[in-house]
C-alpha cells in the first residue's frame, strides 16, 4: 500500500455514481456526460441497482435512478433505500419525464431531478456535482470522523476509507484484523477509568505510529475493541502479536495484553462489514482458549456455525410446516418362539427443505443446550398421542410408545399437565405412554427432577430410565427412584460382556430389576448372538437393526399388521 | 448510412442532440442507431393491438424517452402524442399515429441501410 488512503481521500478521488434506467440510450448517454467527471456503474433495472448499492455502499457517492423500470420500479428502489439506514445516505437523483411524479418522489427523499429529454450536460454535471457536495457536507457535519478519546477513526469513517481503498486497489491482498484487550474491565476496576483511559489513548498511537504507520487503517470500534485494515501480514501471526502487545510495555506494573483476531488475505466481494465481522468472530473463538491469543478466521467452522444458527432459527418455521417427522423404532418381546413387536420408540426426524434430513444427532444437542428442546418435544409428544388415537380408531391398533422427555423438560412447570392434556384429548391411555428419561437426569438434578418425575407416574405415566449404566447410577438406587422400565445400551452390555465377572453383574441387574417388578430393555442391538445373549440372562425386550431400524409412520403400520 | 446532415433533412434536431452528446458525432449516430433498432416500437403496436394499454402506454413513455434524448423530432412527436392518450388509457384508434411512427422511423431506418 503507497500512500495511507485517509491522506488521498477528499481531494482527488474521483467519485463513484450508479445509473440505474432500462434504456440503453438513457444510460449510455447519461454515462457519457457523467463519465468526463465521475466513475460510473450501471443498471439496467432496480433489483440490478440494489445488488450494485448493497455491494458499493460506503463507496457509491449518488443513484441516478429512472422511475419506470421493468421488474423493479425506480420508486420501489428508493423506499428499500430509505429503508436501510446503511444506503439512505446515499442521494438520489430521479429521471423522468413525468411531472407528477415529481412532488413523489420528493417526498421519498430524493435529492434533485433530471427531466427527459436532458438538459445540456452542463447542467446534468453541475446538478450531479451539487448534490454530492450537499450530501458529503451533511455527512461531514453529522459523523465524526475521529473518535475522542483515542483520535482514531470511527467506525463509520473507517469502513469507508477501508472500502474506497478496497476500490481503488482491487489487486492489493488485505488482512481484516481485530484486537480487544483482555479483561479491561478488570483493569478499569482495579486501576480507575483513568488509567483504563490512558491506557487505550496509549495504545490507540502505539496501533497508529508502530502499527499501522502509513499503510493500513486502524479504528476503535467500541469499548476495548480495535480493528485494523492492512495488506496481508506476512510475518508469523505470533510475531504480529508480540510486536502489538509491545504497546503495553510501558506499564510495567499493569499486565494488559490483547488478543487478536484475524480474517487474512480477505475476499473483496464480501462487504467490508462483512469482512470485519468474520475477523470479530475469530477473535471470540480466542476467548475460549488458553494457551494462544489469536485466531484466523476459519471457513469450516464458520460453516459449521452459519449452519447451526440456521437450525435453531429454523425451527418454528420447521414445526409450522411440518418439516419434523416421527419415526417408529419396534421393541420386540423374545420370550416366545417368535419375536412379537409389543412397543415402540418415537423418533424425530428433520427433512429439512434445503439440507434435506438431518441426523437428530446434529440438532437434539443443539436444541438441548439452548433449551429449543421443549418446543420440540412437547410437538412430537402430541404428534405422537394424535397417531396412537389414529391407530386405535382406523386399525383397532393399540401399543405402547415410547417418547423422549429431555432432562430440560423436566424443569418445565406444565408438564404434566401439557401430557396430561395431550393423552385425555386423544384418548389414549397413559399407561401406554412412556416417557423416556435419561438416567443422569435422575442422578445430577437431584431431587426436584425425581419429584417431578413422581408426579408424572402419578398420573399414570410409565417411566423409561434411559441409558442406563453409563451415569453414576448404582443398584441400590433403583429401589429408591421412580422408574418402571430400565434401558441398557448394547454398547454398554457388549463394553461389559469382555469379561466373565461383567457377564454375571449384567445378569445381576437384570434379575434385581426384574425382583423390583422393573422391566428391562436392551436397544442398538444388532446380531443374533446379541440376542441370544440378552435372552440368555433375561432381558425379553429387544430394540435394534437386527430387527428394525427406526421406520416412517406407515412402513410401521405395515410392519405392526404384519405381526 | 445515418449522417447528420441526412438526419436534420428528415427532421432530426441534431444540433440539440449533438449538444447533448458533447459533440461526439460518431457517439451520437451510436445512440440514435440503438434508438431506431429498438425493439419498443413492434411492442407499442403489438400491446396496442391487444388492447393491453397498460402495456402500451409503458412502451409509448419508454421509447418517448428515448427519442427525446437523440432529438429525432419528427418521430418524437407522434410517440408523444400516443403516451398522452394513453396516460389516461383513452380507448381510440391509434392506427393513424401508429402510421406516422413508423413511416418516421422508416425514414431513419432506410437511411442507415442505404450505402
Amino acid at each position: 500500500m503507497p500512500k495511507n488512503p485517509v491522506n488521498n481521500d477528499k481531494i482527488n478521488r474521483r467519485r463513484l455514481i450508479l445509473i440505474v434506467d432500462d434504456e440503453q440510450v438513457n444510460r449510455e448517454l447519461l454515462g457519457m456526460i457523467a463519465s468526463t467527471e465521475f466513475d460510473i456503474l450501471y443498471a439496467a433495472n432496480g433489483i440490478e441497482a440494489l445488488d450494485i448499492i448493497r455491494k458499493n455502499v460506503y463507496t457509491l457517492s449518488l443513484v441516478i435512478l429512472d422511475l419506470m423500470m421493468p421488474e423493479m420500479d425506480g420508486f420501489e428502489v428508493l423506499k428499500t433505500m430509505q429503508s436501510h439506514e446503511e444506503m439512505a445516505h446515499i442521494p438520489v437523483i430521479i429521471l423522468t419525464s413525468d411531472k407528477d411524479a415529481e412532488v413523489q418522489s420528493l417526498k421519498l427523499g430524493a435529492a434533485d431531478f433530471i427531466i427527459k429529454p436532458f438538459h445540456s450536460p452542463e447542467v446534468i454535471l453541475a446538478r450531479i456535482e451539487r448534490t454530492i457536495e450537499l450530501s458529503e457536507d451533511r455527512f461531514i457535519i453529522q459523523t465524526t470522523e475521529r473518535e475522542n478519546l483515542t483520535g482514531l477513526l470511527t467506525k463509520e469513517y473507517f469502513f469507508r476509507y477501508a472500502d474506497q481503498y478496497d476500490r481503488f486497489h482491487p489487486e492489493d491482498s488485505m488482512d481484516a484484523v481485530a484486537l480487544d484487550i483482555i479483561h479491561f474491565h478488570m483493569i478499569n476496576e482495579m486501576y480507575g477509568r483513568n488509567v483504563g483511559d490512558e491506557i487505550l489513548i496509549h495504545f490507540a498511537r502505539f496501533l497508529r505510529e508502530e502499527i499501522i504507520g502509513n499503510k493500513g487503517l486502524a479504528c476503535r470500534l467500541d469499548a476495548d475493541r480495535f480493528l485494523l485494515y492492512l495488506p496481508h501480514i506476512e510475518e508469523d501471526y505470533q510475531d504480529f502479536l508480540d510486536r502489538i502487545n509491545r504497546a503495553f510495555d510501558v506499564f510495567v506494573d499493569i499486565n494488559v495484553r490483547v488478543r487478536c483476531g484475524i480474517y487474512a488475505n480477505a475476499d473483496k466481494e464480501l462487504e467490508i462489514e462483512k469482512q470485519f465481522d468474520r475477523a470479530l468472530h475469530a477473535v471470540s473463538t480466542v476467548k475460549d482458549r488458553y494457551d494462544e491469543f489469536y485466531a484466523l478466521y476459519d471457513d469450516e467452522a464458520h460453516d459449521k456455525q452459519v449452519f447451526s444458527e440456521r437450525l435453531v432459527n429454523g425451527i418454528d418455521e420447521a414445526i409450522a410446516n411440518k418439516q419434523f417427522l416421527v419415526y417408529f423404532q419396534p421393541k420386540y418381546d423374545v420370550s416366545g418362539d417368535t419375536p412379537k413387536i409389543i412397543s415402540a420408540e418415537a423418533l424425530v426426524r428433520w427433512k429439512h427443505p434445503e439440507y434435506g434430513m438431518i441426523s437428530p444427532g446434529l440438532f437434539i444437542p443443539l436444541f438441548e443446550s439452548n433449551g429449543l428442546i421443549h418446543k420440540l418435544d412437547f410437538y412430537i409428544w402430541e404428534q405422537v398421542a394424535e397417531k396412537m388415537r389414529r391407530w386405535k380408531e382406523e386399525f383397532g391398533a393399540e401399543i405402547n410408545v415410547s417418547v423422549n422427555v429431555s432432562r430440560i423438560d423436566l424443569h418445565s412447570p406444565d408438564l404434566e399437565d401439557f401430557l396430561e392434556y395431550i393423552v385425555t384429548i386423544n384418548d389414549v391411555d397413559p399407561k401406554r405412554f412412556y416417557l423416556e428419561i435419561t438416567e443422569s437426569a435422575y442422578t445430577e438434578d437431584g431431587d426436584r427432577v425425581t419429584q417431578k418425575i413422581f408426579n408424572l407416574r402419578d398420573r399414570g405415566f410409565q417411566i423409561e430410565m434411559d441409558d442406563f449404566g453409563t451415569g453414576y447410577s448404582s443398584l441400590n438406587m433403583l429401589a429408591d427412584v421412580p422408574v418402571d422400565v430400565l434401558k441398557l445400551d448394547m454398547k454398554f452390555i457388549q463394553h461389559l460382556r469382555s469379561s466373565t465377572k461383567n457377564e454375571i453383574l449384567i445378569s445381576l441387574i437384570i434379575n434385581a430389576a426384574k425382583a423390583l417388578g422393573i422391566l428391562t430393555v436392551a436397544e442398538g442391538v444388532e446380531e443374533k448372538d446379541q440376542v441370544d445373549f440378552l435372552k440368555g440372562i433375561g432381558c425379553n425386550i429387544i430394540q435394534g437393526y437386527y430387527f428394525s431400524r427406526p421406520l416412517p409412520e406407515q412402513d410401521f403400520l405395515e410392519l405392526l399388521k404384519e405381526n | 448510412m445515418l449522417t447528420i446532415e441526412k438526419m436534420k433533412e428528415i427532421g432530426a434536431n441534431t444540433e440539440e442532440g449533438l449538444n447533448r452528446c458533447m459533440n461526439n458525432e460518431a457517439f451520437y449516430l451510436r445512440m440514435v442507431n440503438l434508438a431506431i433498432s429498438d425493439d419498443s416500437f413492434d411492442q407499442l403496436k403489438e400491446a396496442i393491438e391487444a388492447g393491453d394499454l397498460d402495456r402500451a402506454f409503458e412502451r409509448a413513455h419508454a421509447i418517448k424517452g428515448v427519442l427525446g434524448n437523440v432529438s429525432l423530432t419528427n418521430l418524437f412527436e407522434p410517440v408523444s402524442e400516443m403516451t398522452e392518450l394513453l396516460r389516461s388509457r383513452t380507448d381510440t384508434d391509434y392506427s393513424e399515429l401508429l402510421d406516422r411512427m413508423f413511416e418516421e422511423l422508416n425514414k431513419y431506418r432506410s437511411l442507415d441501410e442505404e450505402e
